[in-house]
Formats: C-alpha cells, sequence, structure tokens
C-alpha cells in the first residue's frame, strides 16, 4: 500500500474515531467523554487555522493565542452584556452563537490583518519574536482592563444559543464542534488544492523565485494569515462557550506554544495534522496527568524526541514523510 | 507628583533596564553567533534564582548564593548546549523554537520537582539593606547596587567581546561561521562557551532580580518575551542594541505604569482612569516595537549593516 493511500486512510479513521468514541459515551451515558472529545474538536479547529499559516505559508505564528483569545472574549461579551441586558458600544449583546461567530470571525482577522501587516515586513527568527510579543499585548491588555474581569477572567452563566439544538447538553455541543471542525477542514483542502493554495506554497519553498514569475509573496501571505487568525478566532469564541469562561489565560504564550505542538505532534501542513496532534495532545494529558502531576516533564521530553528523531508528527511516521493530503 | 517620586521611577525604570539587559546580551550573542532562538533563555534566569535563594537560605550568605545561581545557570547552559541545543543549530527555526520550548516544560517541571511548588524568598545582603539620600529623595540601596552592577557587567562584557581573543572569535563567528572554523578555531567549543556565558547572565539576572520579587516556576518567561522585545527594538545580534533597547524598555515601561494612569485621571473619574491608564501602560513597549518595525525593520543597531 502506497504511502499516499495510508493517509488517507488514516485521515478517514481518525474523523470516524472522533465521532464514534464520543456516540458511544453517549450510548453508556459518559458525558466526560463527549465534552473531552468536543475539547479535541475545537483545539483541532484552532490548529487547523495556525495550520494555513503555518503548514501552508511557513509562517511562523508564536502568537496564534491572540486570535484565540479574541474570539473568547467576544463570545464572552456578548453573553456578558445579553445577561446584563446593557449595551456595548450602542449596540446590545447576545446570546445567540451564529452571530457571536461571525463578529469573532471578522475581529480575529481584523486584529491578524494588523499584526500581519506589522509581522510580515520581516521573516524567520524576527517574525517569530514578534508574533508572540503581539500576542502578548493582548495577552496584558485584558489582564489589566478592569471592566470584563481583568485577571479574574469572564464567566458564561449560560452557555449561548444555536438554532435546533440545546447547547446546554453535551451530545449537542459535541454535534456543533464536529460540525465546524470537518467545515475548517473542507475549507483548508479547498484552500490548498486552489491557485491561492499553490501560490502560499510556491512562497514558502522560495519567495523569491514566486516572486520572480510575478506573484507578490507580501499579499498572498497577509491573505493566508488572515483567513488563519479568523479560523482560530473562530476556535475562540466556541472554547469559551465549552468552558463557559473566558480569561487572560487564553492568550498566554504557553497556548500559542501548545497550538503549535498540536500540529508538530499530528504533522505540519497535512489535513488531518491538527486532529491527529490535538487528540494525542488532550490524551497524553488525560492519561498522564491522571499518572503523575509532573506530566508537563513528559511532554517535554516526548516533544524533544518527536522534534529530534520523528521531523513529521504522527501521521509522518505511519504514512512516510512526503506530504499528500 | 513630585520631583522626587519622577526621579524614583526613572531609577526604577534604569535598574529595570539593566536587569533586562543581561537577559537580552545573552539571547542577543546566541542568536548572533549560532543564528539559534532560544526560548529556553527564561528557564536559565530561573535556575539561576532558584539556586541562590536555596543556598541563600542555606547558608545565610547572599554572595554565596549569588556564586552559585551564576555558576549553576553556566553549568546547565553548557550541559543543554551539549545535550540538546548543538542538534538544533542546522534545523529551521520551528525544530528551534519547538526544542527548546520542550526544554521549558522540563525545566519548569523539573524545578518544580526539586524545589516544590510554592515560591521560595531570597532576602536582600545585609549590607546592601536600607536606602541612600540623593539630595531630593531616599532611594533603596540594593536598587541602586544593581543599577551600578548592571553598568559593570555591561562594561566587563564590552571588554570581553572588543578587547580578548575570545571576543575575536564571538564576532568573527557572528561574521562568517564556516570561515573561522577553517581557520582552526574549535567552534563546537566556541559554541558551548557562547551557550554557557549567555546562561551565565541570565542566571546573575535571576539571583539579582530574586531578591525583589519572589522566586517562582515561570518567572522566566515574562522576562524572555520582554527580553525579545528589546532585541527586536535593539538589532538582533547587536550588543550595543541590546543596551540602548533594554534601557529604552525599563524605562518606558516604568515610566508608562507610573505616568499614564495620572495622565488619564486629568479626564476620566479616578478608578477608571486607573484602568484606562494601566491597560494602556501594559501596551506601551509592544507599541514601540511596532513604531521601530515600521520605520527601522532591522532594528535601532543592526548587527551586520
Amino acid at each position: 500500500m502506497d504511502n499516499q493511500r495510508k493517509e488517507w486512510l488514516l485521515n478517514a479513521g481518525v474523523i470516524i474515531a472522533l465521532f464514534a468514541v464520543p456516540l458511544w459515551a453517549l450510548a453508556v451515558g459518559e458525558p466526560f467523554i463527549i465534552t473531552l472529545a468536543t475539547r479535541i474538536a475545537i483545539l483541532a479547529i484552532a490548529a487547523v487555522g495556525l495550520n494555513i499559516a503555518l503548514g501552508l505559508g511557513g509562517m511562523v505564528s508564536f502568537g496564534h493565542a491572540l486570535y484565540l483569545g479574541v474570539g473568547g472574549y467576544v463570545a464572552g461579551i456578548a453573553a456578558h452584556h445579553a445577561f446584563a441586558g446593557t449595551t456595548v458600544m450602542g449596540l446590545p449583546g447576545t446570546n445567540q452563537m451564529l452571530p457571536i461567530w461571525v463578529i469573532a470571525m471578522l475581529l480575529s482577522g481584523l486584529v491578524a490583518g494588523v499584526v500581519g501587516a506589522l509581522s510580515l515586513r520581516t521573516s524567520g527568527i524576527f517574525f517569530i519574536m514578534i508574533t508572540l510579543a503581539f500576542a502578548q499585548m493582548g495577552f496584558f491588555f485584558t489582564l489589566s482592563w478592569p471592566a470584563y474581569g481583568g485577571e479574574d477572567g469572564l464567566p458564561i452563566f449560560v452557555r449561548n444559543q444555536f438554532p435546533g439544538l440545546n447547547t446546554a447538553r453535551p451530545w449537542d455541543m459535541f454535534l456543533l464542534a464536529y460540525g465546524v471542525l470537518v467545515a475548517a477542514l473542507l475549507v483548508f483542502a479547498m484552500l490548498r488544492a486552489a491557485r491561492f493554495g499553490a501560490a502560499l506554497m510556491a512562497i514558502r519553498q522560495n519567495p523569491d523565485r514566486t516572486a520572480a514569475v510575478g506573484i507578490s509573496p507580501f499579499g498572498i501571505k497577509l491573505v493566508a494569515f488572515v483567513l488563519s487568525g479568523m479560523i482560530t478566532g473562530l476556535a475562540g469564541a466556541m472554547m469559551a462557550d465549552l468552558t463557559r469562561f473566558v480569561s487572560p489565560a487564553m492568550m498566554a504564550w504557553t497556548m500559542s506554544g501548545e497550538l503549535i505542538v498540536i500540529i508538530i505532534l499530528g504533522g505540519v501542513g497535512r489535513l488531518f495534522g491538527p486532529v491527529v496532534g490535538a487528540a494525542l495532545l488532550v490524551g497524553f494529558e488525560v492519561f498522564f496527568g491522571g499518572l503523575t502531576e509532573h506530566w508537563k516533564l513528559w511532554l517535554g521530553l516526548v516533544l524533544l524526541a518527536v522534534v529530534l528523531f520523528a521531523r513529521g508528527g504522527l501521521i509522518g511516521l505511519i504514512a512516510g514523510r512526503e506530504r499528500h493530503g | 507628583m513630585s520631583l522626587a517620586l519622577v526621579l524614583e521611577q526613572l531609577l526604577n525604570g534604569v535598574q529595570f533596564g539593566l536587569m533586562l539587559f543581561l537577559m537580552s546580551a545573552g539571547l542577543t550573542l546566541v542568536f548572533g553567533v549560532m543564528g539559534l532562538i532560544n526560548l529556553a533563555h527564561g528557564s536559565l534566569y530561573m535556575i539561576g534564582a532558584f539556586l541562590c535563594a536555596a543556598l541563600a537560605a542555606a547558608t545565610g550568605n547572599f554572595w554565596l548564593g549569588l556564586m552559585a545561581g551564576i555558576a549553576g545557570a553556566a553549568a546547565a547552559g553548557a550541559l543543554i548546549e551539549i545535550l540538546v541545543i548543538r542538534r538544533l543549530y542546522a534545523r529551521d527555526h520551528l525544530d528551534q523554537v519547538l526544542a527548546t520550548f520542550a526544554l521549558i516544560l522540563i525545566l519548569s517541571e523539573g524545578v518544580r520537582m526539586i524545589f516544590g511548588p510554592f515560591p521560595l524568598y531570597l532576602n536582600v545582603p545585609d549590607m546592601l539593606r536600607g536606602s541612600v539620600d540623593l539630595g531630593i529623595t531616599r532611594y533603596s540601596l540594593y536598587r541602586l547596587a544593581l543599577i551600578g552592577f548592571g553598568v559593570a557587567v555591561a562594561l566587563g562584557l564590552w571588554l570581553l567581546i572588543a578587547k580578548t581573543r575570545l571576543g575575536i572569535q564571538i564576532r568573527a563567528g557572528e561574521s562568517d561561521r564556516e570561515m573561522i572554523a577553517a581557520l582552526g578555531v574549535n567552534i563546537r567549543w566556541l559554541y558551548t562557551v557562547v551557550f554557557a556565558l549567555g546562561a551565565a547572565l541570565a542566571g546573575m539576572a535571576g539571583a539579582l532580580v530574586g531578591a525583589i520579587q519572589s522566586v517562582q516556576v515561570g518567572m522566566g518567561e515574562p522576562v524572555l518575551i520582554l527580553a525579545f522585545v528589546v532585541i527586536v527594538i535593539g538589532g538582533i545580534g547587536s550588543i550595543k542594541g541590546a543596551m540602548v533597547g533594554a534601557l529604552l524598555v525599563g524605562v518606558i515601561d516604568t515610566m508608562g505604569r507610573f505616568l499614564l494612569p495620572r495622565i488619564a485621571g486629568l479626564f476620566l473619574d479616578t478608578s477608571q482612569a486607573m484602568g484606562v491608564g494601566a491597560a494602556l501602560a501594559s501596551m506601551l513597549i509592544y507599541l514601540l516595537m511596532a513604531l521601530v518595525l515600521i520605520f527601522r525593520p532591522q532594528g535601532l543597531f543592526p548587527a551586520h549593516g
């Protein structure tokens, strides 16, 4: 069996398992496992967003937690005002997920546009540090801005609503996250197959040659960066609703690091890299976190081993180093 | 708002800036010579602080603790370089970020296992306790000593790089690694020495700052990110840039936190002004960084012209 087929089979297995396991948990009455699968799906959406910038475009953003946090705060602030019956900048709050998602994506796209336009003036190591620094700026801003809880964060007392579903039930929340994940994966696959994706990957491999054939790297990278931030922002809004809480911790630099780790564990630039990586990270945390309080030490050692000896992530180990789909 | 208060905040800013310089100098050297981005630099700062606090508590002597902090961080740096970092020089920046991120997890959790989950406290040494009279205000003697210490180390570092054989090799390494290896300089040894030197500076900063803040796991990362801001502003690979950047960041951050809530208080009521001022102040140095990026993307003092 060639590697391309192996990877497709693996992808199919992963997406089926991510549905089948919580379905089984629903049947036997294990809501904890359903919520765990929901968390994996939402983290995977966030990482699909980052995978556009990092995997396709080669932009090592160490600040994607910023967009996660922007999305999260949109959900939290909208729910806060809807609950209190007050307005924010003349607009009423809302407890409907659909408008919240739209605003979360627009706002995180806007922030990504500003950060991207500044950061993409540089490359390499500068880019890494600058994206990190901008995310840290957001972190300290939310930490010291007292109106929405500051350091203590902002609780969402009642989970926001989605038409036709009862989002308070774990299974309904899972369906929502699963549906959005599938949509995000489709967007990623379509983007990669499109001319835009081809140009983006060409820029990653050799920006000078791409520029020489008449494709300006800056514009394409910026659009990819904005798209990437929007998808991660959407995941942030869903994450806030899942935990019914949003705090500056969502923007912490460790969160940005975790998103990169997810992609690396799964496989950089692969369609299902984020899903496999998110499942591995959450699984690792639950399993080793139950065994020892020092599970992060082991996570560090595993990560170090992956970087030094198993580049290409888990999908790379199974389906070879070449990227297919 | 009196002149005395402004002077005190200004000195605090300079002191903060000089400690940031100790962190940034190591980072920028390691990047300049080896082309490596080292996220675990903050962990070396933490190791320096923990060793100093533990030994000072055991022996009652701060200076013994400081020595141990510097030596321990340098040793940890050399060990990390030989075991892990050495394999990363030829890799891309993504691999370097991940491997050093993994090192942070390992070192933070390792320190937590050895020293426990609670913060340690490090007292200011007896001979530096109290305050001195500066004419218009009294100022903490320890903070003043930190300023003197920072200036002395910066001077020493400049002498080392400008006047010694090792300094020549470091500067040559920054311009052309392959060439100095071809000329017979033991480049592996040079890399280990540079990394350990950077680690020693970070450990020193951690130990010195540990006496005015609490010594805890995770103390290194906020400083690390500020050091990134410093070297982006100053220009990567440039010691001079690190010095100017560190002083700018230290003074602007400290003065911003002091002045902005007061300025906002002219327009808003007190409680609102405190919040708005504090939030703006926390963003100030990042805005400075953005400005530098817009007008001088290579930083104020780019290392390679």
